[in-house]
């Protein structure tokens, strides 16, 4: 097989996946539809007659009770922010700190109340806003959009506000400009996205605050400050910072209540609370508390505040503000009325009846939205619906009839009772609609649920076929890779043909999952061709099939073992306590499988020194294939105890996640920056640096070990001249970010240019190297002692100077050439050669650079302490490497051309184990989202260079393990001439000649391109089957547990990293692989062109 | 001959089961408040003192590897010093595996080790008893064709039954039922007796139905 038919069957496989991911994320993570329909002022839900004629002129609905209003939003204001403790006595940094909060309400019981404000999940900024303006739930999907702001589509309190003629200012975060493009009268916007910097946006609206109240040209003033939110990403809630902010916060809202006129309402919001860590994105107990202080200088409130402050949910500021201030109540809002806002100052009875009149037109709105809901989506169950428009209209009935009893405000004293009954009947009626939303708002596509499945799991059964089934023969290439891509655009034209007939909707997912599903197909159509032709081929002799049988089932048996610890880790997805604890289960299972490796090779015998067995057992052990000497055992067992070494110190680097209280993240996650003591962070720094040094010293020896750093080729002298400098940014880097921000003094503009430059210089560079890499990625070095171009290529000869060189440079020649350019008898006679350092471990070489360029580069978006987790994931892979070399030995492995399962399992185990030891979870909180700012300061123009930066991130020990897959197919190769070396003794007596030809090494590959190339496909077959088996397994545990408590916290993101991490792979493995083709292509033309002259 | 020997095999396995058993009930009676999961430490030291002592017992009597030649007491001696010897080693070794696997490294040092006792109670010392410590054989024996009696057949089912017993109750431990079993390491140190004597139970079972194909090797 040639090698692009490799890349395009590999790439056309990667799709299939592709399309089944997004067929089935099509179907889970499907959004609330959102309607376009928004309320007016005219709409015929009003009030009875009587009640419209007193309606205030600028009022719709209920008459306006405030004109003004000013809502500060404090990010992340978590209610125990805004609680004020008068008897503690030592409080921590961020409590008593907003002590006016507490002096209002104490000293004006009636003006002024603090609440609970529980956000809904999930609490990210973004979501919260939408979810403040339209009174309704965003949905988990748009989690993932938090780097843009896509304008608000649905009916919502500004708009209604701009609608009805108000004059809208806003001065704060900017992320509302993109949620409310051209919706204010005037506008003070900040960068929002730059968690680092506490101030900009802060100081940017106290500048405009006060001038802007006291102007009085607006109705509706909107403040969003972000300091308190991101004082808590960066340095948590429990520090002095935050407390400098909370009290910067507390004088803001004193003066501010000093410029409030009488008819302004003034509210404080959280909009989402805060973790321990300063984050937040979840659902936990700690992210949803936040803060709500309602103020006003005319008296709200009928009675005093209760005991403990109420809570209230978050989708209940919208309709209170919108009644309020007398605006239509947003389309879409599900909230309920906070109805001791609208008591006024009258007696009990009046407070009764105005609160009844606007909870009916809530209870109106809401019964309005979910009937036009329901005519548009199916989602939420009839039956509740049919429930709840039972309670609405017995209540509405109810309502009508004490109404015509009611002369104007006047009610006769039996009646009272029953008002305060309905009353608690409209709650009942709103509290129930909101949770019904709240329930079934995760609205399931079951037919595109179940198609992604089987389009995932159908693509690894192909997977697992191909690999099996790949030979070279070119019938296979045809038949199964030309005539799917064939069948593929088939199906999508079939496709399209009945679209054009019966004009339904089509978009781009259905026809590429078409595509996928009629290709795949295709592959099985042929595939099921080709093994009837085979069977009648072989059916003539039944004894030897059935001899196959019984190898089969041993074969079978042998798969058992690396097969078994994949169906655990795939069956651990199914369980929530598994997948929370998977940073556990991964190192356990992969320890597991290499002691299972280790066992299962002494079981069969591998392990045994002949000298041990007693001398009757001799005769039997001599049968088997020489086992090797206990140098070679104990090498072997040296390697997997540092490996379990290995595992065991990789925990040291795990997050935490909510579920698990008792954890503690690991200290090694924190930047250095937010260390106080000066000589660990000096120590630390310079371990870091050492550490870094190190691998690049680790590198280059291996390299010049087998000599690849002999050439002056420009990717060799960029390893040597160009490593170092990278090594150096990066230290220069790390030194400025992590120096302390005010202990600079006057140099603060020059580190702010510095800590821009110095990553930019590393990307820069690093990118230099992969394209160095990619145009000339040979790193061999050619001595040619020719005297003409006639004379003869003889394999070997002794040209380096010391002893050292004479020993690992061994300089390799392709026997092909040999033979095709010689006779044996010329070659005796003649001693000219071509040396040519390192044509042995080309391959490895290029993918061992470009490794090392890829770990620089994600180790610089990390924190400067996880670079000793980097440094354990090489030494891991490593060492997993030689094991995986040491026990082909052992075993007497025939099939050199083909990677065991173990091997593939174990590598991928190792992924996702590493995933977990660089500081990652699959939650959303735990995301590093300060990779963006790496060498980038301020806001980025697009969103795609941070996603790639957090994607990186995120990714990077799948990145670095799919790059490094092709290893898992070289390194025996590689290795060969050490095991070697090691026999050497054995066999003196050997030629030299012969000794030179077992020096082969990865030109063994090339000696057989067809069999390299389909080595490389069905290593790459085997890789994507098993991560498609653990994608299938996430998928399947999302799917069948959608209703699980857990889905949304659990599932719901494991899914979504595993399938990102899935493409990220995918991909990967696909540039790694076509790395090793470009080297073959380049030592193709190396050789002809050694031919040539 | 044969069925005799499973027989005694099958009398001894079963009086092993047995004591096992006896180490988790007896002990109520004399000490306050014992339970299996209660005062896990206690049972620990429990079983696998009551199992040690039954096994060497047992091969006092039965003689499993008949050796026809008398030793010296020095030499007795000598051997039963080295026998201890490794019997602590197998428990600090057991103690670093199960510490590589993810078991906790400062907190609960007791407990680890003491499960490591068991293990090595389970495993190490049944090959004490019957192949002497002679780690090349232990080696031999736990390979394919490694098994020259069914005593030691039997050593390797339920060696490989316990270790595969103390692995799998490591599973039930992240899960969320809140069960007092579930704590660190009383899953897995249930896991491993019952590992054991399912693995007791089924050796001779096993030697039985295999009968054919068992053709042990003269020494
Ligand atoms: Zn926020
Ligand atoms: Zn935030």
């Amino acid at each position: 097989m040639q090698r692009w038919p490799v890349v395009l069957f590999l790439a056309w496989v990667c799709f299939l996946f592709f399309a089944g991911i997004g067929l089935f994320m099509s179907g889970f993570l499907l959004t609330r539809i959102e309607l376009a329909s928004s309320s007016s002022c005219s709409d015929p839900l009003v009030p009875p007659p009587w009640e419209r004629q007193s309606l205030p002129p600028g009022s719709c609905w209920a008459p306006q009770r405030f004109s003004k209003a000013v809502l500060v939003i404090i990010d992340a204001l978590h209610f125990e922010f805004a609680r004020f403790d008068p008897a503690k006595a030592s409080p921590l940094p961020y409590e008593n700190k907003l002590g006016v909060l507490h002096q209002l309400a104490t000293s004006q019981p009636r003006h002024a109340r603090l609440y609970r404000f529980r956000a809904d999940p999930p609490t990210a900024t973004m979501q919260r806003i939408k979810g403040l303006t339209t009174g309704s739930l965003p949905t988990f999907i748009d989690v993932g959009s938090n780097f843009a702001s896509y304008a608000i589509q649905e009916d919502n309190l500004l708009a209604q506000l701009v609608q009805n003629g108000r004059r809208v200012v806003f001065m704060g975060d900017d992320t509302w400009e993109g949620l409310f493009p051209k919706k204010f009268f005037r506008s003070y916007f900040f960068p929002s996205f730059n968690v680092k910097d506490l101030h900009t946006v802060d100081d940017g609206i106290l500048q405009h605050l006060y001038p802007t109240v006291d102007s009085g040209e607006w109705d509706v003033l909107i403040a969003h400050f972000l300091g308190v939110d991101h004082c808590g990403h960066k340095h948590g809630p429990d520090h002095p910072e935050m407390a400098k902010k909370l009290t910067q916060m507390n004088e803001m809202l004193r003066s501010l209540v000093d410029h409030l006129g009488n008819d302004t309402l003034l509210l404080v919001a959280g909009d989402h609370g805060m973790t321990e860590t300063g984050d937040h994105g979840g659902d936990s107990e700690k992210e949803v508390n936040a803060a709500l202080f309602v103020y006003s200088r005319a008296p709200l409130f009928g009675s005093g505040p209760p005991e403990e402050p109420e809570t209230i949910p978050q989708v209940n500021l919208v309709p209170t503000v919108a009644l309020l201030l007398g605006v239509p109540i947003p389309y879409s809002n599900i909230g309920e009325v906070m109805a001791e806002l609208f008591a006024g100052d009258g007696d009990a009875v009046s407070a009764a009846l105005q609160q009844l009149s606007v909870y009916h037109i809530n209870a109106k709105q809401v019964d309005r939205f979910l009937q036009s809901y329901s005519l548009v989506a199916q989602d939420l169950p009839a039956e509740q619906l049919q429930h709840l428009q039972e309670l609405f209209s017995s209540a509405v009935e109810e309502h009508t009839q004490l109404l015509t009893q009611v002369q104007g405000t006047t009610v006769p004293p039996e009646l009272e009772p029953r008002l305060g009954s309905l009353i608690s009947r409209f709650q009942h009626y709103l509290r129930e609609a909101r949770a019904v939303c709240t329930q079934s708002w995760a609205r399931f596509h079951p037919l595109r649920m179940v198609g992604g499945c089987i389009l995932i799991a159908s693509s690894c059964l192909l997977c697992y076929m191909a690999s099996e089934l790949a030979t070279s023969s070119q019938s296979f290439c045809r038949s199964c890779l030309l005539y799917p891509l064939f069948w593929g655009p088939v199906g999508a034209a079939l496709l399209w043909l009945v679209h054009v007939f019966t004009q339904e909707g089509l978009d781009l997912l259905l026809v590429s999952s078409w595509a996928a599903a009629a290709s795949q197909l295709g592959f099985f159509w042929h595939w099921w061709g080709q093994h009837l032709k085979r069977a009648r081929l072989t059916g003539s002799q039944p004894p030897l099939a059935s001899g196959g049988l019984r190898q089969r089932l041993r074969a079978w048996l042998g798969l058992a073992f690396p097969m078994g610890i994949l169906f655990f880790r795939c069956g651990a997805m199914f369980s929530d306590s598994f997948v929370v604890a998977e940073a556990r289960v991964a190192p356990f299972l992969l320890a597991s499988l290499v002691m299972l490796l280790v066992g299962k090779l002494h079981w069969d015998g591998r392990l045994t020194v002949p000298e041990a067995v007693p001398a009757g057992l001799a005769g039997d052990v001599a049968s088997r294939e020489a086992p090797l000497g206990w140098s070679e055992i104990w090498y072997l067992l040296c390697l997997v105890a540092m490996f379990l070494v290995c595992v065991r110190l990789s925990s040291f680097f795990h997050q935490c996640r909510e579920e698990i209280p008792q954890c503690r993240p690991s200290v090694f996650l924190s930047p250095l920056a937010s260390l106080k003591n000066t000589r660990a962070k000096n120590l630390f720094y310079l371990l870091c640096v050492a550490l870094l040094a190190g691998l690049v010293y680790a590198v280059q020896s291996w390299l010049r070990h087998y000599g690849n750093l002999n050439s002056s080729g420009p990717l060799v002298l960029f390893v040597r001249w160009g490593f170092p400098l990278v090594v150096l940014c990066i230290a220069c880097y790390w030194a400025v970010a992590s120096s302390a921000d005010d202990s600079l003094g006057k140099l603060q503009e020059l580190v702010q240019v510095a800590v821009v430059v110095f990553p930019r210089a590393v990307y820069g560079l690093a990118s230099v190297g992969l394209l160095l890499l990619l145009c000339n990625p040979m790193t061999v070095f050619a001595k040619d002692t020719r005297e003409s171009a006639g004379s003869i290529v003889t394999p070997y000869l002794g040209v380096p100077g010391s002893e050292v060189d004479f020993l690992h440079v061994i300089p390799q020649i392709y026997k092909r050439m040999q033979e095709s350019q010689k006779s044996r008898l010329e070659r005796g006679s003649c001693r000219a050669t071509v040396a040519a350092y390192g044509l042995g471990s080309v391959y490895s070489a290029a993918l061992v650079i470009a490794l090392t360029l890829l770990g620089f580069l994600l180790m610089l978006l990390h924190s400067e302490r996880l670079s000793f987790a980097f440094l354990l994931l090489f030494l891991e892979a490593f060492v997993l490497l030689h094991i995986h070399t040491c026990a082909r030995g052992l075993a007497g492995d025939a099939e050199l051309f083909s990677v065991p399962w173990y091997a593939v399992i174990s590598w991928l185990l190792a992924a996702s184990q590493f995933f977990y030891s660089t500081g990652h979870q699959p939650i959303f909180p735990a995301i590093h989202w300060n990779a963006a700012f790496v060498g980038f300061h301020l806001d980025h123009s697009t969103n795609l260079l941070p996603a790639v930066l957090v994607g990186a991130n995120t990714f990077a020990s799948h990145i670095l393990f799919a790059v490094g897959c092709p290893l898992l197919l070289l390194w025996p190769f590689v290795c060969e001439m050490s095991s070697s070396q090691r026999k050497k003794p054995k066999k003196e007596s050997r030629e030299e000649l012969q000794e030179v030809e077992e020096h082969m090494m990865e030109m063994r590959l090339r000696e057989s391109p067809e069999q390299f190339s389909t080595a490389l496909l069905r290593l790459g077959l085997k890789y994507l089957f098993v991560l498609g088996a653990q994608l299938l397994a996430c998928v399947c545990a999302a799917m069948i547990l959608r209703r699980h408590l857990m889905v949304w916290k659990v599932f719901a993101p494991k899914f979504l990293f595993e399938s990102l991490g899935f493409v990220v792979s995918s991909i990967c493995l696909l540039l790694g692989i076509s790395l090793v083709m470009r080297v073959d292509c380049a030592v193709s033309t190396w050789f002809s062109q050694l031919r040539l002259r | 001959m044969r069925e005799a020997e499973i027989g005694r095999l099958l009398a001894a396995n079963l009086l092993c089961a047995l004591s096992i058993v006896l180490a988790a009930v007896i002990p109520a009676a004399f000490l306050d408040g014992f339970s299996v999961l209660g005062t896990h430490l206690t049972w620990l030291c429990v079983c696998s003192v009551c199992v040690a002592t039954l096994n060497i017992i047992l091969h006092l009597v039965l003689k499993p590897n008949q050796s026809p030649k008398r030793r010296s007491f020095a030499h007795k001696i000598s051997r039963f010093l080295k026998c201890c010897i490794y019997f602590f080693m197998s428990c600090i070794l057991f103690h670093a595996i199960i510490v590589l696997y993810g078991a906790p490294l400062i907190e609960s040092v007791t407990e680890t080790f003491l499960f490591a006792v068991l293990l090595s109670t389970f495993t190490t010392l049944q090959c004490l008893c019957l192949l002497g410590p002679n780690v090349q054989a232990w080696i031999r024996v736990f390979s394919k064709n490694g098994a020259m009696s069914i005593w030691e057949s039997s050593l390797q089912i339920t060696s490989m039954c316990s270790i595969l017993g103390a692995w799998f109750g490591a599973f039930p431990i992240p899960l969320d039922w809140d069960r007092p079993w579930q704590v660190w390491p009383i899953s897995c140190s249930l896991g491993a007796t019952f590992g054991y004597m399912a693995g007791l139970i089924i050796a001779p079972l096993w030697i039985h139905w295999n009968w054919k194909q068992l053709t042990y090797k003269s020494r």
